[in-house]
């Protein structure tokens, strides 16, 4: 049957369209029920016998949610107890349209076979669709439509003793279904009546009327701009938009960053609670500016929304009055006010609970982890129980008169402080992606039993017979580099290193590839992985092993033995690798002069080579810096750190490493060659000259010259920094020196010019050689093998736009990464002294500051601050130098490398912060520095500095 | 905002069709007395007038005259009232030029022009209602009219247009999806002996789904066929009734 639809459309122009579509009306749609005998479908989703352990609906039903349920309440129908759902196509629709992120999660659970989730396309079903009425609005219609669809299932399914029940929040179309007499439910009635899962209560947001409930009178915040006026604010120019970044120290200050055209960004500062007017950290907001005469600077004072006793609004006064004394002083900084959100950047956050002190209130505070984001009011039942949790809250609304938003309940992450709770808030809280694969990107993996078909081979090299062999630290599952090296008849060598082939089995946009590309890193964390790709493909598949069958993407070079490259092949492969070694296995092997197997010899032909290359890349200018990188000893059982140990470096670490290296550059060089528009390659800007000065001065004070006006000076003057009697004192500067360099990123060669990578002194580079753990890589490798004409390209390959926001991904989640791993070592080291105790250690002062010292202790590679003021008592005088930089304590005067001894504990005193404690106690000062160590340190606030 | 799903989950497309399935197609042969053979054609809510004149002498210039076989003169318009937008569409624009252009090779593969040495056909085609596939109607319609003018071809020309989305080929691409970033390409298939008349295709595709993609437009085109040689029959059934 056929219908045309027909609806009139404002153009942008602002002329006025009339659109005619056509609508075709089917009736070959089916129920999806198993129960139905009358639908002639081939395959089913829901269960004939749907029941639910519940007071209201005994009897086995499907429900089926309406539009604002699905988008307010998605937190509770994504629990796995939620069965047999019917997603109509009207309320799919609309989601799509207000929500993309509740959309995807609606898909995501449309795709997971367990949840038994059918989607009916009721706007084309003959009998479900219904034209809009005159005078009706589309939301009117839309609620019709789904009460249609109920209405025709629930006759559909009577004679299989099946009832369905709509779900809705809103009172009117309650009571036109209940006219219609269809079962209908208020969502929160149903799962409150679940008797089953009690605990699904707390997650339902808050609906309307509820929050009515909760705020008081009282309107504390200005009204909000409707979107039409900041529109048009912007474009006048009397409004800014920009993104809301609230301050970590200071809860009643942030800055709002203002994107201008090109390099013109400029920040607003907001004071006050009535100025930040309820924006909260990351939104999009619109900020008018004060007059100038009201331009405040930031004022330093330390603010933390704290008091658990203080609702509401009382001594809010008082603190704003002393922000603004201190902020009155200096000269101002442009400074605004929050008129608008234009856009909330909401996620859930972690934190804990903090109990209201009267016992029966279900209303309670909550404190997320981020100092940034600010308290949020929930409801819950089960306070008692979820004390001394970590949780996850997600914010519902602010209302105007509401001191905090107004939020609920998502999941708890277990009980604070233990590893495996921590482990997961430091995931979410660094945006790492590390849930299971979704069925949809699981259906991609190759089927098992997997072998290498015949097709397979067409446009690979065999290489089996080659005797390679992978080197990797102990317990490595993700190998994704094997190395051979042989002679050739001509005398020449042969080298080869053979990256396992992801990119076979990752095919492009596939959900397998969008979900890689997404996660961008494999995530290393102290005793557990976050991976990029299925464990299937990470650990089996790709991954090297030895004595098995892989497919590999080799490049062989042939070299002769100065190192020298003479020719240079890559080609996809087929290898078998003979042996999975260690580092210190290989080191073993090239040092015992009695074995003469095949896989020796390769390796010393490899060593050889490598040194070789090495000295080449040093003589270049490459740097060699340092930092202290440390390894936990875990308990397998408890998995307790109970030993820590800075990684040791060895021979082989860098024979690898000097390869990999090598491939990385032959490949940057052939895909620019090829794609000099699309090449992904990796740069490492040279740092600004300023970045050095830390460095300078601190040599200077022990009387050594550094130059940093290229690499090569930098590297040279570093080799020769020593200073008799003070061993450490090189690596003391290499540390030092990695502190001044910038980050290395990804780019696209089609939208920039300069390519350098300043610490390999490498004019071209990028990353070939860990497609496993390292999304970028599967994009190099993909262009390599379309330039040796061995894939086929796809669109976005080649669309330089496209590549260059995949890199911003990348980037930032290579940062996020690194930024969760030293997490993760932070929360190790806690561990570790929390088992030991205090400790008095020996260490160097690494940075002087105003009030204090940073430490740094060789031995656990851990860095900590010493303060000399506190806060409650007066502190000891000190006088700041800041050409030494020195700083005087008293009577003793502290400079960069200073040899100290301080006390080491743990301070847990904030259990959702705790942090390391040092104090001094050598040199003694009086007064200032601590006795031995079994003695309690006080006084002093030290935290460790991330 | 989203834009628009082109291929649902489900597999259903905007208007509700599966990716396989055309549009109704309704026609009529002869609607104009006066005309040589003319044919009138729905595709959706695409409609075109076909008009046939001929084969006659060469009108205006005689050297443009071919010896061994006739000349085809097309022109192809839109009427104002064609498209949402209301716009004045003179004559020999760029976009109709080159419609017309295109309708000429198409028929010229197809009508049996050395049977009329030194003469001409002139088709008119003219778009009344405009929902994509603009191309592929006008050659259907022209199909039917140069058979109601009674002019032998060597099978009906009949065209579809199809777009490739998600992995999947959709046939018969109505305005929305034409303009909603789908790559699309218009077929003309003689459809017994499956020979291509025309391919037109000016987006980016990769080439491996190139092959699928004219699978699919074959496909379609097929049916295209099958219901225009219902229309043929039907309107010379009416016809022989007439005049027994």
């Amino acid at each position: 049957m056929l219908k045309s639809k027909t609806f009139v459309k404002k153009t942008r122009a602002g002329g006025v369209m009339k659109i005619v579509r056509e609508h075709y009306l089917r009736d070959d749609i089916w129920c999806g029920s198993e129960a139905c005998r009358e639908c002639k479908q081939e395959s089913t989703v829901l269960q004939a016998d749907a029941c639910i352990e519940s007071n209201l609906c005994p009897y086995p039903h499907y429900v089926v949610p309406d539009t604002n349920v699905v988008l307010h309440q998605i937190d509770v129908l994504e629990d796995p107890v939620i069965r047999n759902v019917i997603i109509l196509q009207t309320v799919l629709q609309e989601v799509r349209h207000r929500s993309a992120p509740v959309y995807k999660r609606l898909k995501d659970m449309i795709q997971a076979k367990e949840k038994l989730v059918y989607t009916f396309t009721n706007e084309h079903h003959r009998e479900t669709y219904i034209e809009r009425e005159q005078g009706e609005s589309a939301n009117d219609r839309n609620d019709r439509a789904i009460r249609v669809a109920v209405k025709w299932y629930s006759q559909h399914l009577k004679a299989d003793g099946l009832k369905v029940v709509l779900l809705t929040d809103d009172q009117g179309n309650k009571e036109k279904a209940e006219e219609n007499s269809l079962v209908v439910y208020k969502f929160d009635e149903y799962v409150k009546n679940l008797t089953a899962n009690p605990e699904l209560v707390d997650r339902l947001a808050l609906s309307k009327d509820d929050k009515a409930e909760i705020i008081s009178s009282k309107v504390l915040f200005p009204e909000h701009l409707p979107l039409s006026k900041i529109q048009s604010g912007i474009k006048s120019g009397t409004f800014l938009q920009g993104t809301f970044k609230a301050s970590r120290d200071n809860y009643l200050e942030a800055t709002v960053f203002v994107q201008g055209d090109g390099a013109e960004s400029t920040e607003v500062l907001i004071q006050g609670l009535q100025n930040l007017n309820r924006a909260v950290h990351q939104d999009v907001v619109a900020v008018q500016l004060l007059p100038r005469n009201q331009w405040v600077s930031p004022s330093s004072v330390v603010l933390q929304d704290d008091g658990a006793a203080k609702d509401d609004d009382m001594d809010e006064d008082e603190e704003e009055k002393a922000l603004r004394i201190s902020a009155a002083e200096a000269a101002g900084k442009p400074t605004g006010k929050i008129v608008g959100i234009i856009k909330r950047n909401w996620r859930p956050f972690c934190g804990m609970l903090n109990v209201s002190q009267i016992k029966e209130s279900t209303r309670h505070l909550f404190t997320p982890a981020d100092r940034r984001i600010p308290r949020i009011r929930i409801e819950t039942r089960q306070a008692s129980t979820l004390v001394g949790q970590r949780i996850m809250v997600a914010i519902d609304g602010w209302p105007k008169n509401s001191r905090y938003p107004n939020g609920h309940f998502v999941r708890s992450l277990g009980s604070a402080g233990e590893k495996g709770t921590e482990e997961a808030v430091l995931l979410l809280e660094h945006d790492v992606p590390h849930q299971a694969f979704s069925q949809n990107v699981l259906s991609f993996l190759p089927k098992m039993p997997w072998g290498i078909t015949p097709e397979d081979m067409v446009k690979r090299q065999d290489l089996r017979h080659l005797t390679v062999c992978s080197v990797d630290p102990p317990g490595c599952t993700d190998i994704d580099d094997a190395l051979h090296c042989r002679e050739l008849e001509n005398g020449n060598l042969e080298v080869g290193v053979h990256i396992a082939d992801v990119s076979h089995f990752i095919r492009p946009g596939n959900a397998l590839d969008k979900e890689a590309a997404n996660r961008g890193t494999t995530v290393y964390l102290c005793g557990k992985r976050i991976d990029m790709v299925p464990e299937l493909l990470s650990s089996n598949l790709c991954s090297l092993r030895s004595n098995v069958e892989r497919l590999a993407f080799s490049c062989i070079w042939e070299m002769n033995h100065n190192a020298e490259i003479l020719k240079t092949q890559f080609t996809k492969s087929v290898i078998n690798s003979k042996a999975s070694l260690t580092y210190a296995e290989a080191q073993m092997r090239i040092d015992d002069t009695n074995k003469k197997d095949d896989i020796t010899e390769s390796l010393r032909g490899l060593n050889k080579l490598a040194k070789i290359l090495k000295r080449k890349r040093i003589e270049n200018g490459a740097l060699t810096l340092s930092s202290l990188e440390v390894r936990f000893h875990i308990d397998s059982e408890t998995h307790d750190p109970i030993d820590l140990q800075t990684k040791e470096l060895m021979e082989t670490n860098s024979m690898v490493e000097e390869f990999m290296l090598l491939a990385n550059i032959s490949v940057a060089q052939k895909i620019y060659d090829e794609f000099p528009d699309c090449a992904l390659l990796r740069k490492h800007p040279a740092p600004p000259p300023s970045n050095y000065d830390i460095l300078l001065k601190a040599a200077k004070s022990m009387n050594v010259e550094i130059h940093t006006d290229s690499a090569k000076a930098l590297a040279d003057s570093l080799d020769v920094a020593k200073v008799d009697g003070f061993s450490y004192f090189n690596t003391l500067l290499r540390i030092l020196a990695t502190r001044c360099m910038m980050q290395a990123v990804y780019f696209c060669s089609g939208m920039d010019s300069d390519f350098h990578h300043y610490g390999l002194a490498s004019p071209i580079y990028t990353h070939f050689t860990s497609p496993i753990r390292r999304y970028a890589d599967i994009i190099v490798h993909r262009l390599l093998a379309v330039a040796i004409g061995a894939d086929i390209t796809y669109p976005d390959l080649m669309d330089k736009h496209k590549q260059s926001a995949l890199c911003n991904n990348l980037n930032y989640r290579h940062k996020m990464s690194q930024y969760a791993q030293r997490a993760s070592v932070a929360f190790h080291t806690q561990l570790f002294f929390k088992s030991r105790g205090i400790l008095n250690e020996e260490g160097f002062v690494l940075f002087v500051r105003k009030n204090a010292i940073i430490v740094l202790i060789p031995k656990f590679g851990l860095e900590g601050t010493v303060f000399f003021d506190s806060k409650d008592k007066a502190g000891p005088s000190l006088v700041f130098d800041e050409e030494g930089p020195t700083l005087k304590v008293e009577q003793t005067t502290f400079h960069i490398f200073d040899k100290v001894k301080v006390t080491i504990s743990l301070d847990d005193s904030n259990i959702q912060h705790q942090k390391i404690r040092m104090a001094l106690t050598e040199p003694v000062i009086p007064g200032v520095s601590v006795a031995a160590p079994d003695v309690e340190p006080q006084a002093k606030k030290p935290k460790v500095d991330h | 905002m989203a834009g628009l799903e082109l291929l649902s989950d489900q597999g259903y497309r905007l208007d509700g069709r599966k990716a396989t399935e055309l549009r109704k197609v309704q026609a009529r042969m002869g609607v104009f007395a006066q005309a040589d053979g003319s044919a009138y054609l729905e595709q959706g809510n695409t409609k075109a007038l076909a008009v046939v004149y001929g084969p006659h002498e060469i009108r205006g210039a005689r050297s443009r005259a071919l010896h061994d076989r006739a000349i085809i003169n097309c022109q192809y318009s839109m009427a104002t009232f064609s498209t949402a937008e209301r716009k004045r569409r003179p004559h020999g624009d760029r976009k109709s030029t080159e419609m017309s252009l295109h309708l000429k090779q198409t028929f010229e593969a197809a009508v049996l022009t050395q049977l009329y040495p030194r003469s001409q056909i002139d088709i008119y085609v003219k778009i009344l209602q405009s929902d994509g596939g603009n191309y592929s109607v006008c050659v259907n319609a022209a199909t039917l009219a140069v058979i109601d003018a009674g002019i032998p071809m060597r099978d009906y020309v009949c065209a579809c247009t199809v777009g490739f989305v998600d992995e999947t080929s959709l046939a018969d691409l109505c305005y929305a999806e034409e303009s909603g970033g789908v790559s699309s390409l218009a077929l003309a298939l003689l459809p017994r002996g499956g020979q291509i008349a025309l391919v037109q295709m000016d987006a980016r595709l990769h080439q491996d789904h190139l092959d699928t993609l004219i699978e699919a437009a074959m496909t379609a085109c097929k049916g295209v066929s099958k219901v225009l040689d219902q229309v043929v029959r039907q309107h010379l059934q009416e016809g022989s009734t007439l005049r027994e």
